[in-house]
């Protein structure tokens, strides 16, 4: 990118260039890839001998030893269960919620829709960061601190996911729902045998991101939640590395543990999460 | 002939059977929005309103005891000086992260913007920090720097030279978390400015490469000026993310050393839930809540041009 190419390199010149583009690529790959290689490196290798570069980027031989034990000393399995729960009954709510939101909205005439809508959307501008004391004082009135219930319901809705299966049941031709009228199906019947089926890439892209978010979410559950049983991976983790600050191979071995289920949603699902995170920077 | 039909069929009352199906209509509609007027009622409205009023209550040090006291508490978190230095270091934070940030997602995109074989894994590679949660970061980033055994320091150690401690010093406490998460934000903006980066039509290129233009002015008159609307929208996105950073100063700093990474959340944190202050706490995140606010309004107004152009 640096030189200015003066005409259409050819031959060795090109061959050259080329070299250089994937020398220049895969050192940002190398760069990027960085942390995570380290974390594994050190992961490998046992607690007792001491680290030093270049040799503890080379654990040889590897010592898988230590995923089993972090699962033996720590509470991970659970937290890991706990995660799953709650990313999964998230992202089954807001999926459903968002569907019924954005139906009413792109296919109902009701009064004061137009309001409605901007005070659906207002609800983005407020981040959880400010509510979290008073939802606090909610969650411990209602008892469910320390619960799956206080973890979920919070999460419930949302307006990115309303706007979104609103912007994708507007596209559904309109043709499709008189012929689907004359066929004698009321809106029920539209919703969820026409309607629902040809915003399935929207909801596709909706449910990897809600489980994203959900997965990753840190301050709530944090406050929420003080028996270690209930402990969502996140906090988890801090827990693992609070009470194992002389045993960093096993608190890197954990952070790779916990990661792994999110690489392979990643790699699974590539297209969707793309679509989910540009879906309001792209289209607007 | 026509238009005075028009006219009486409108002033026409609706027939009891249109009637009820508006009727019907509404009553459908209402019990769609239902679940998500409840949860935004409880898990929204409601705590935001509350989070106003509470600011306006202070707590005695020791015990249970709520005053009223208006305003006042307010006026206290706006010229203590504790806030004030929340307040600089998010800004500091900000600066640290957003331009950086930036700057390296749209290097990574443009790089990766190029016909060559294998692309693709290159692509995932550099997306692949989306799938890091904070948590997970923030401990990968103590592997990098750690004083005993973080890869950084065993190369300074290496060299002969005493360790750094990133983290335990002022100076360089907060530059290590905003190396985290510039890392952690990587992914996702390299996706949003690569995403920009494919509405970029290709044509466009080619002509400027047969008039003679080389790569760096085809990137400064092609690329920047039709990719800066994502670049504006990243910008504010990746402002108001930065504002609402916490986990990072939890894993890794404790808001310390010396405030030194007191963001604005965690002493909002600290001061609800460690020095059970809620008041305080509620007054701070209003004042959180506005400067977010600011930051939306920029970003509607952003979008409203996109649009425009688009």
């Amino acid at each position: 990118m640096g030189e200015p190419t003066v005409a259409a390199p050819r031959g060795r010149p090109r061959r050259r260039r080329r070299i250089g583009q994937y020398a220049v690529l895969t050192l940002a790959a190398v760069v990027v890839l960085m942390p995570v290689y380290v974390t594994l490196a050190f992961s490998l290798q046992s607690g007792a001998s001491s680290l030093d570069f270049p040799s503890s980027l080379l654990p040889f031989p590897p010592e898988l030893g230590v995923f089993r034990e972090v699962l033996d000393v720590s509470n991970l399995g659970r937290y890991m269960l706990n995660s799953t729960v709650v990313a999964v009954a998230i992202t089954a709510l807001q999926v459903v919620t968002s569907i019924l939101a954005g139906y009413a909205f792109a296919y109902l005439r009701f009064p004061a829709r137009g309001a409605a809508f901007v005070a659906f959307l207002a609800t983005l501008m407020v981040p959880g960061e400010v509510t979290i004391v008073a939802n606090y004082d909610t969650v411990v009135s209602l008892g469910w601190r320390d619960s799956y219930p206080g973890l979920i319901i919070p999460f419930a809705a949302t307006a990115m996911g309303t706007f979104l299966l609103r912007q994708a049941f507007l596209a559904v031709p309109q043709d499709l729902r008189d012929a689907a009228r004359l066929d004698g199906y009321g809106h029920w019947g539209f919703m969820w045998g026409v309607a629902v089926p040809l915003a399935r890439p929207a909801i596709a892209a909706l449910s990897v991101f809600s489980f994203l978010m959900a997965w990753n979410q840190y301050l709530w559950p944090l406050l929420i939640t003080d028996v270690d049983d209930l402990r969502t991976v996140q906090i988890g983790l801090k827990t693992l590395a609070t009470t194992n600050v002389d045993q960093l191979n096993l608190v890197f071995g954990g952070t790779v543990i916990a990661s792994i289920p999110i690489f392979v949603l990643l790699v699974l699902f590539q297209k969707q999460l793309v679509r989910g995170l540009t879906s309001g920077a792209v289209k607007g | 002939m026509t238009a005075p039909t028009v006219g009486a069929l409108r002033d026409v009352a609706p027939s009891p059977v249109v009637r009820r199906r508006r009727w019907r209509e509404r009553g459908l509609a209402l019990a769609l929005l239902l679940p998500s007027i409840v949860a935004f009622g409880t898990w929204v409205y409601y705590p935001f309103a509350r989070t106003i009023w509470l600011g306006l209550f202070r707590t005695s040090p020791f015990g249970n005891r709520t005053t009223y006291v208006g305003l006042e508490q307010y006026r206290d978190v706006l010229t203590s000086s504790d806030f004030h230095n929340s307040l600089w270091v998010t800004l500091l934070f900000t600066l640290m992260t957003v331009p950086v940030g930036l700057a390296l997602g749209l290097g990574l995109a443009v790089l990766a913007h190029q016909r060559l074989a294998g692309i693709g894994a290159y692509r995932t590679i550099f997306s692949s920090t989306v799938a890091t949660s904070v948590a997970v970061a923030s401990l990968m980033f103590i592997a990098l720097l750690s004083p005993s055994v973080g890869l950084i320091n065993q190369i300074i150690k290496g060299m002969g030279r005493e360790p750094v401690y990133f983290l335990e010093r002022p100076g360089w406490a907060l530059i290590a978390i905003a190396a985290v998460t510039v890392w952690q934000n990587l992914g996702v903006t390299f996706i949003v400015i690569s995403a920009g980066l494919q509405s970029v039509p290709d044509d466009l290129y080619e002509s400027a490469r047969l008039d003679g233009a080389g790569a760096w002015s085809r990137f400064v008159d092609i690329t920047l000026p039709l990719l800066s609307p994502t670049l504006l929208f990243g910008f504010v996105v990746l402002t108001i993310t930065s504002f609402q950073t916490f986990g990072q100063v939890d894993l890794l700093t404790n808001g310390g050393p010396l405030d030194a990474t007191n963001l604005i959340v965690f002493s909002i944190y600290t001061e609800g839930f460690r020095n059970f202050n809620p008041g305080v706490a509620a007054a701070q995140a209003v004042v959180l809540f506005l400067i977010v606010l600011a930051l939306s309004v920029v970003q509607l107004k952003v979008l409203e041009r996109r649009v425009f152009y688009g």
